[in-house]
């Protein structure tokens, strides 16, 4: 049985995704190319035959120049990979400017199938297509497919297979790109040919139409090579690039360019596409439109989207949250009863079990919120959400697409910085993008959602909706202040382009969706129980270790045997024995003995490495409330946000030792005579701005390419953070809040 | 005809694109995603606040700043009828 590699390549928006999730279904693995954080999806597709086929997902792409991060891992693993077949998927009815890239490939000369997607669409809107009559002038097979019913998808992969089979070496195209251009390219390959430059992973006049266009990541390739040929090939260009400049004021970029176009309609005018109707006829998709970014109506309904969203969220997830809740529960509960006392005990208790159950607990909420962003990007409706906030980032020095990685990162609360660092890659400038990768760590991230819903739920129960969305308008003010202030200092300069493609509406498909969601709330569970479990326990260990000295230990024993022996022996008898109801005088001698373990506890944490640490920082913290506790919840945030409930949970289930109790941690805090809603506010605060966790320091440190700016966003958001916090606590006592 | 710049056009407006006036990335991007000289292009509408503009152009739309309107240059096919 022989397995064979196809890459998947196509368009943003082409259905790229929806092909690769028909193809593979379930059986998929989301990895990233090395190097780089570009996503690399893989996939398996079984013929009838039993054959067996690998499927890559290419990053979505428009060209294949050195433009963006995606196009040139795309282009490199073409290259350097070698699949044995492309298919390129295009947009039916979008096929010019889709054959755009189509052309680049022939260029090439990867063996390649075009699936034309969306046939049903094109259909609709009166475009009629001979896929054979392409086929036959390409020289390429083309099958029309609808990717997101399967349709046509066998005879897609069929055709794949075959050529795959056939086994015959890459055939790159050859257009005419005009005199000028055509002369050049035939003076630099010979010279290329000649010298053997780089001619082992490229063709010789592919190479020479990539220094023409200009081709940074190719430039340096071959000035690393050979700098002597280098320097020939760049003297042709520059000779062109003037003679072009003054002969027609253009550019041999734009002259290739306008020659594949030509190409192009050259070939669709050969009766490959007919139009019914007009080509500018307003779709459905264009009605939609006008109410949808209409200038008044527009932004009202993105915030009704969004308030919609948060409405979805909290309310839907409120059952399986506390599903997880009374699961967990029941666990600590049934290991408290069952295992012997000891550290282990307490390790598993306090360390395992309370810190998966609070991160585990707030799945739900996490996973209902992706759903509802998947529904927005999947529908097209983000790239609306950009195309209208523009004007806005814009002020900020920041970009439309910005508002995808902040998005991502929690501008709809309940992302994670992580993937919002990565989506910021889709940038080219590198200060604007450096100001988004400095300042989406601002945003409501899910990590930090658990802290915030327990705060707000704890202190500010009868407004938590409410709070919670003016937390999210309070995040983007920061992180905007905070990028405008980044971009008139450290990143100074001009912003990039913003050409953009609104894709028309679609309805999400309900497997697009699932695989959507479920991907990115995995990426969560999977670094909650890897990470935060190892930190959880490293916290504990912090907590517990090390002990009291023996001569307290001994002190509290026989406070305990003085206790003990003052009481009287029935009621002692009712407590060992556990009588329910017990009597007064039971009830009595057990609260005794729970204020002394409490004591006890309190002191060992105090005495522990982790409450040495928040004690020492008290010297600072007071200025914003913050009390050792808190201070260590912090710390442990540092490592991943999630950790703060986790921290702050077994803080007080170390404190509070009490097997009967098992009251939440929202009780407890409750409860704390220290906290109070001033302090709350004080610490959301605090939480949202401080330190990104570690994980999102080292991807800003790998997508920035130095670990100066990891740590300058430590550093910045940290000093930032603590200000706010001290300025919301001091000046609201000031104003008399304090309660 | 008279010949414009992108930025001028009003809404509902169509032309033919005689040329792009800038090099670099910016017209590498603004060639990749399909603006090129012979193209027609409509204007489908502007952003709340009046940028970026939203355009037709080979079936498809595609959004771009004022400030990159600047450098495209259109033949206005009828601007009296337009107007």
């Amino acid at each position: 049985m022989s397995t064979i590699t196809v890459a998947l390549a196509g368009n943003p928006n082409a259905g790229k995704t929806t092909l690769f999730n028909t193809l593979t279904g379930a059986r998929q693995h989301v990895g990233n190319y090395p190097g780089v954080t570009v996503e690399k999806k893989e996939g398996a597709y079984t013929f009838a035959t039993g054959e067996q086929a690998s499927i890559i997902d290419l990053p979505g792409t428009y060209s294949l120049t050195a433009y963006s991060m995606e196009e040139v891992v795309a282009r490199n693993y073409l290259v350097q990979e070698k699949p044995d077949v492309v298919i390129n998927i295009t947009d039916a009815s979008n096929l010019e400017r889709n054959l755009y890239l189509s052309t680049q490939f022939l260029e090439l000369g990867v063996p390649m199938v075009i699936a034309l997607n969306m046939i049903d669409v094109a259909q609709d809107r009166g475009i009629s297509l001979d896929a054979q009559r392409l086929a036959d002038l390409l020289k390429v097979p083309v099958i029309p497919v609808i990717a997101r019913s399967g349709k046509g998808t066998a005879e897609l992969m069929a055709a794949a297979l075959e050529l795959a089979k056939e086994n015959s070496p890459w055939n790159p195209l050859h257009i005419s790109y005009g005199e000028d251009v055509d002369l050049a390219l035939q003076t630099m390959a010979q010279r290329i040919t000649a010298a053997g430059f780089m001619t082992d992973s490229y063709a010789p006049r592919w190479l020479a139409l990539k220094y023409l266009e200009g081709d940074s990541q190719i430039r340096e390739k071959g000035r690393a090579h050979n700098p002597a040929v280098d320097a020939e090939l760049q003297e042709i260009v520059t000779k062109v690039s003037e003679h072009l400049h003054q002969t027609m004021e253009t550019y041999p970029e734009a002259i290739i360019a306008d020659h594949r176009y030509g190409y192009i309609k050259s070939v669709l005018r050969q009766e490959v596409i007919s139009h019914k109707f007009d080509i500018d006829r307003l779709h459905a998709s264009d009605r939609i439109d006008k109410v949808l970014t209409n200038r008044f109506l527009g932004p009202l309904i993105m915030l009704a989207v969004l308030l919609g969203l948060y409405k979805f969220t909290f309310t839907y997830s409120e059952l399986p949250v506390a599903w997880l809740e009374t699961f967990f529960g029941w666990l600590g509960g049934n290991a408290e009863a069952l295992l012997p006392d000891g550290h282990l005990k307490s390790m598993l208790i306090s360390g395992v079990i309370d810190g998966m159950g609070g991160v585990l607990g707030f799945v739900p909420m996490i996973m209902f919120m992706f759903f509802g962003i998947a529904v927005l990007e999947d529908s097209g409706y983000l790239a609306r959400v950009a195309f209208m906030m523009d004007r806005v980032f814009r002020i900020f020095g920041l970009h439309g697409s910005s508002v995808m990685a902040y998005i991502v990162s929690g501008g709809i609360a309940g992302g994670c910085a992580v993937p919002g660092v990565m989506a910021a890659r889709t940038l080219r400038s590198p200060r604007e993008r450096l100001a988004t990768l400095l300042t989406v760590s601002f945003m409501n991230c899910g990590a930090k959602l658990p802290v915030l819903a327990l705060l707000t739920a704890t202190f500010f129960s009868k407004n938590q909706a409410q709070l919670m969305f003016l937390l999210t308008l309070l995040a983007w003010g920061v992180a905007l202040a905070a990028a405008k202030f980044l971009r008139l200092t450290v990143l100074r300069g001009e912003s990039t382009p913003f050409v953009m493609e609104l894709p028309p509406y679609r309805f999400p498909t309900f497997r697009g969706l699932f695989i959507h969601t479920w991907e990115r709330t995995w990426q969560y569970i999977k670094k909650a129980g890897t990470t935060i479990l190892a930190i959880s326990i490293l916290i504990w260990a912090m907590m517990t270790f090390p002990g009291l000295p023996a001569s307290e230990e001994e002190n509290f024993a026989r406070q305990r045997q003085e206790i003990l022996a003052a009481s009287a022996a029935p009621a002692r008898e009712a407590l060992e024995k556990a009588e329910a109801p017990l009597p007064e005088e039971a009830l009595q001698l057990k609260e005794k003995l729970t204020a002394l373990d409490s004591d006890q506890a309190g002191r060992a944490l105090r005495h522990s490495l982790a409450g040495r640490i928040g004690t020492s920082m008290e010297t600072v913290s007071w200025l914003p409330g913050f009390d050792w506790r808190t201070n260590i919840a912090l710390v442990g945030g540092f490592a991943a946000k999630e950790v703060i409930v986790a921290t702050l949970g077994t803080a007080y289930s170390l404190g509070e030792t009490d097997p009967e109790d098992t009251a939440s941690l929202s009780e407890t805090l409750a409860r704390d005579p220290h906290w109070n809603p001033l302090m709350a506010l004080a610490l959301i605060v605090f939480v949202m701005f401080y330190a990104p966790c570690f994980v999102t320091v080292v991807c800003i440190s790998r997508e920035s390419g130095s670990w100066k700016w990891g740590l300058f966003a430590i550093c910045f958001n940290t000093v930032l953070a603590f200000s706010l916090a001290t300025l919301v606590y001091q000046g609201g006592r000031a104003l008399g809040f304090a309660g | 005809m008279p010949t414009i710049l992108l930025r001028e056009m009003q809404k509902n407006q169509s032309g033919t694109i005689t040329a792009i006036k800038v090099g670099g990335e910016l017209g590498r991007r603004i060639r990749d995603m399909g603006i090129v000289p012979g193209t027609r292009i409509t204007i489908m509408g502007r952003a709340p606040l009046h940028d970026p503009v939203a355009i037709r152009i080979m079936g498809g739309t595609l959004t771009l700043r004022n400030n990159e309107a600047d450098h495209i240059e259109i033949e206005v096919a009828n601007p009296e009828e337009n107007l």
